[in-house]
């Protein structure tokens, strides 16, 4: 699904030299490994710019002296990490704490095929894309639960319990949110909710319960990607680490990445479903045939928004747990069921802008 | 109503703090204005401690190696952690013919002192300075041991304590 | 919850080591929970972990030795700290100091109660979850820690105060430096409110939250701004008057909540009357010595005395029974933080295991101050 002319001359070639099977497989393979390329890098890219975006926030500078503004510090520190011993706790459920880790990295490699990079740049574009994402996003909370329950640690399991309950509330938020959006666009494939906003992004199509419910997203989305104000999984200053606290080296590194490139995702979602995606705004460079100008749109949008949720890290305090649930079962969710509501009515009415 | 005026005042307020973050971020993204901390590697050779900066005892020298120490050992009994030693010799004054101390060997441990100062207030031939030196981090105990007096050192001529 | 659940539905009651090392616990204190899920049913507090026997080093010293060994204590308020010993010496030798030395003493404890404030209020944000202050209190400290270093040679163990005076007279720079950290005060408190005081996470996390009745607080022997939240009338600078604040104007900043809020915004308010101080001292610094000649070896007539003073966390007490030798027979600190933190257990207790944090925060110990 990958179409870019590049990519087509790969696809013929392999195609020419082995039987069709083998081919399909191999292609597989290949997509596969360099999407966990693109996740180690964006999860380092990742780690660099809150770190950056951190120091400025703090009157301070950052990381600036590994390679040319710091770039390569996270480069540095992971390769650190990876030298570092994998200790563990003698009482821990062995295979279950080695387990977490992956099952974390596992959906959320899985949640990045579907983002759609730009028009060429897609692996994976199914018919329920958004749902799809949400869904398989959710599963990421099995691996913090079990590296809660399997590390022995009271603090883990304080963290884990924490973050079940946090991830079952705003799960609904973030699918009625996605609900509210799929009123109006009437699907749920990525690629054809990029198409529709041609006319308009949904932001502006939807103008007031679209505004709402992006309001929305970004509260259900920090709390999703376990971020300050919500996160009372990690709450240093209350459990120590949280869930990861006696994981070290790379299997710690693991859960750090995943965070991030989870802050990605949940970013893309948002680009996707108010921002239309790789478009670019107004068409400007619709009939120019600039190469990777599709990416360079997604990732101005994505690293837009990723920079609003940095902006809330560094400038909130943390709710507490019950806090937390009052907010969203008290005002997020039955904000959100009005919305759909009016979404639905002004879908009905044909109360909808469109260019 | 409450309900309603709660959120609205809530996100008010919410902006209100990140309008103080963001006025910051934005300025030091652009101007670099803001930022309050040392490049501190890189400062080391411009970085100057302010005169009275208690960095470490120093027993002062002048051009001529000479220092003020007569061995007196006032400085020794009155620091509170021990961390002064005078190790002092007789010697016999051929002018006067009385005996007289003379300094072999002033040591300091850094490592026990807490910079309270009375040594150097209590010196009653004023030999003992503040130096300003801070860059004290080594990785062994024994290097905090310091011998004050430079080798070779004599006590200036005339020194009355 | 119970009711609900029935009888035969328990949930287990368990226990959480929080320390000695703990991000939360500032220093080395633990703090044993009995937690019944995320709710609080005990807290007990285990001390000693940093205990230093510095009382029993005092027996050792002699008086002008013992003035350093009060910067280790509560090492925030290391200049008030000295001021309690050097003026319980003074007084029981009689020694009436200048003018000069009481103002010059005056605005170093005000500055090092904003440089705590601030570092406090720094600290609190870290740990409510809301990391950028910090740093933007260090901005203002390190400003007053700049004024300490050039006139004091240090930055945190000042060791300013000597018996009968200041070690140093005050440098020249120094009114310019002070006028300049003033002005920037001003218009930077206002942005303290508006970051954390104003925020609504920041007070539905502390309205309510650690409440303790104004008996109660009596009764715990709180003081400090612990107390004067909870609307106890406690400030030794108006109670009993040292130095020269017997002679600026000031208002004692009471609240009567007694919650953490109320806590919260009488460490505010001190910080602005601590600027209003400074302000009506800093103009009419008086001429004259800044250190009277005392005897090489001080001696105390035999006797009991007691000296207290405000610092930026209480009530202060120095207690000294002398024999009339070189050294005291026997020194007692009373430490302000001991008294706050011996009240965490009726504050939080059926409350959640974050509220502890922000209720530590709130009562702001340092445990060297409470370990000695």
């Amino acid at each position: 699904m990958i179409r870019l002319s590049i990519f087509t001359q790969i696809h013929e070639w392999l195609y020419s030299l082995m039987p069709a099977s083998s081919a399909h497989i191999l292609e597989l393979v290949l997509i596969a490994a360099a999407y966990l390329g693109i996740f180690a890098i964006l999860g380092l890219l990742l780690v660099w710019l809150e770190r950056r975006v951190a120091g400025f926030f703090q009157l301070r500078l950052g990381p600036n002296r590994v390679g040319p503004i710091g770039l390569f510090q996270t480069i540095a520190d992971a390769l650190k990490l990876v030298s570092k011993e994998l200790t563990g706790t003698v009482k821990a459920d062995h295979f279950l704490y080695g387990a977490a880790p992956y099952f974390i990295i596992t959906t959320a490699l899985m949640a990045m095929a579907l983002i759609p990079f730009s028009q060429e740049i897609h692996a994976f574009d199914i018919n329920i894309g958004v749902f799809f994402i949400a869904s398989v996003s959710s599963v990421g909370v099995v691996g913090i639960f079990l590296a809660g329950w399997a590390s022995n640690n009271k603090y883990s399991l304080i963290g884990g319990m924490r973050t079940g309950i946090q991830m079952i509330s705003y799960e609904l938020s973030i699918g009625m949110v996605i609900v509210t959006m799929t009123t109006l666009a009437g699907t749920l494939q990525i690629s054809e909710l990029i198409e529709m906003q041609r006319n308009g992004w949904f932001i502006i199509q939807g103008h007031f319960p679209a505004i709402l419910a992006f309001m929305i997203f970004m509260i259900a989305g920090t709390a999703e990607s376990n971020r300050v104000p919500f996160d009372l999984v990690e709450a240093e200053s209350e459990l120590g680490a949280g869930f990861h606290t006696e994981y070290s080296g790379m299997n710690f590194a693991y859960f750090f990445l995943a965070e991030f490139v989870n802050l990605f995702i949940i970013s893309s979602i948002a680009v996707v479903l108010f921002f239309g995606g790789w478009l670019a705004p107004f068409g400007i460079t619709d009939g120019l045939h600039i190469p990777f100008i599709g990416l360079f749109w997604f990732g101005l949008k994505v690293t837009a928004i990723i920079f609003i949720f940095m902006w809330f890290r560094w400038t909130f305090p943390r709710f507490r747990i019950d806090q937390l649930l009052t907010l969203e079962w008290k005002y997020l969710l039955p904000i959100n069921m009005v919305n759909i509501v009016v979404m639905a009515l002004m879908v009905w009415l044909g109360l909808i802008i469109k260019f | 109503m409450s309900y309603f005026s709660d959120i609205i005042q809530g996100t008010k307020s919410l902006l209100t703090g990140m309008r103080i973050t963001g006025n910051y971020f934005f300025k030091n993204f652009l101007t670099r204005k803001d930022v309050i901390t040392q490049q501190y590697p890189d400062n080391k050779d411009t970085l100057k401690m302010f005169d009275r900066f208690r960095g470490e005892v120093t027993l002062a020298h002048n051009e001529n190696n000479e220092h003020r120490c007569d061995a007196c050992t006032t400085c020794e009994k009155t620091c509170p952690n021990g961390s002064l030693e005078v190790i002092w010799d007789k010697y016999k004054d051929p002018e006067t013919g009385r005996n007289k101390r003379v300094l072999v060997k002033h040591i300091y441990h850094l490592e026990m002192c807490t910079m309270c100062g009375l040594c150097i207030e209590v010196c009653p031939t004023n030999a003992l300075e503040w130096g300003q030196d801070f860059h004290h981090a080594s990785y062994d105990r024994g290097q905090l041991t310091k011998v004050l007096n430079k080798p070779g050192s004599k006590v200036v001529a005339g020194l009355k304590g | 919850m119970e009711d609900f659940l029935g009888e035969n539905i328990k949930t287990q009651e368990y226990f959480l080591n929080m320390g000695p090392q703990h991000p939360a616990t500032h220093g080395v204190l633990r703090l044993l929970l009995k937690l019944d899920g995320e709710i609080v049913h005990n807290v007990d507090m285990d001390l000693g972990y940093i205990h230093r026997s510095i009382e029993k080093m005092c027996e050792r010293d002699t008086y002008k030795q013992i003035v350093h060994l009060t910067d280790r204590l509560d090492y925030l308020s290391a200049h008030i700290n000295n001021e309690a010993v050097c003026l319980l010496v003074e007084d029981a030798l009689n020694i009436e100091v200048s003018d000069r030395i009481k103002v010059i003493r005056t605005i170093m404890s005000e500055l090092t109660r904003l440089s705590s404030h601030a570092l406090w209020w720094g600290v609190m944000g870290m740990d409510i979850g809301a990391l950028t202050t910090f740093m933007y209190a260090f901005r203002e400290r390190e400003l007053i820690n700049d004024i300490f270093e050039e006139t004091c040679g240090a930055r945190l163990t000042m060791n300013y105060n000597v018996i009968g005076g200041v070690r140093y007279d005050l440098h020249e720079n120094f009114v310019k430096r002070v006028k300049a950290l003033l002005a920037q005060l001003k218009q930077k408190l206002p942005e303290y409110d508006k970051l954390l005081t104003g925020n609504v996470i920041f007070r539905k996390r502390l309205e309510g939250i650690g409440y303790i009745s104004k008996e109660d607080a009596i009764a715990y022997g709180l003081n400090g701004p612990t107390a004067r939240g909870s609307g106890v009338s406690c400030d030794i600078r108006k109670i009993h008057p040292y130095s020269a604040y017997d002679r600026v104007d000031f208002e004692e900043s009471i609240f009567t909540e007694g919650d953490s809020y109320a806590r919260y915004k009488v460490r505010i308010k001190e910080m602005w009357q601590s600027v209003h101080i400074i302000e009506q001292l800093i103009d009419k610094i008086p001429e004259g010595e800044f250190r009277h000649k005392t005897k090489a070896l001080i001696k105390l007539p035999p006797g009991d005395y007691l000296q207290r003073v405000e610092t930026a966390r209480g009530d202060f007490g120095v207690y000294v029974h002398s024999d009339g030798k070189k050294s005291p027979y026997r020194m007692k600190f009373r430490s302000p933080g001991f008294a706050n933190l011996a009240a965490l257990n009726k504050m939080a207790k059926g409350l959640k295991i974050a509220d502890i944090v922000a209720i530590l925060s709130t009562i702001d110990i340092v445990v060297p101050d409470i370990d000695r």
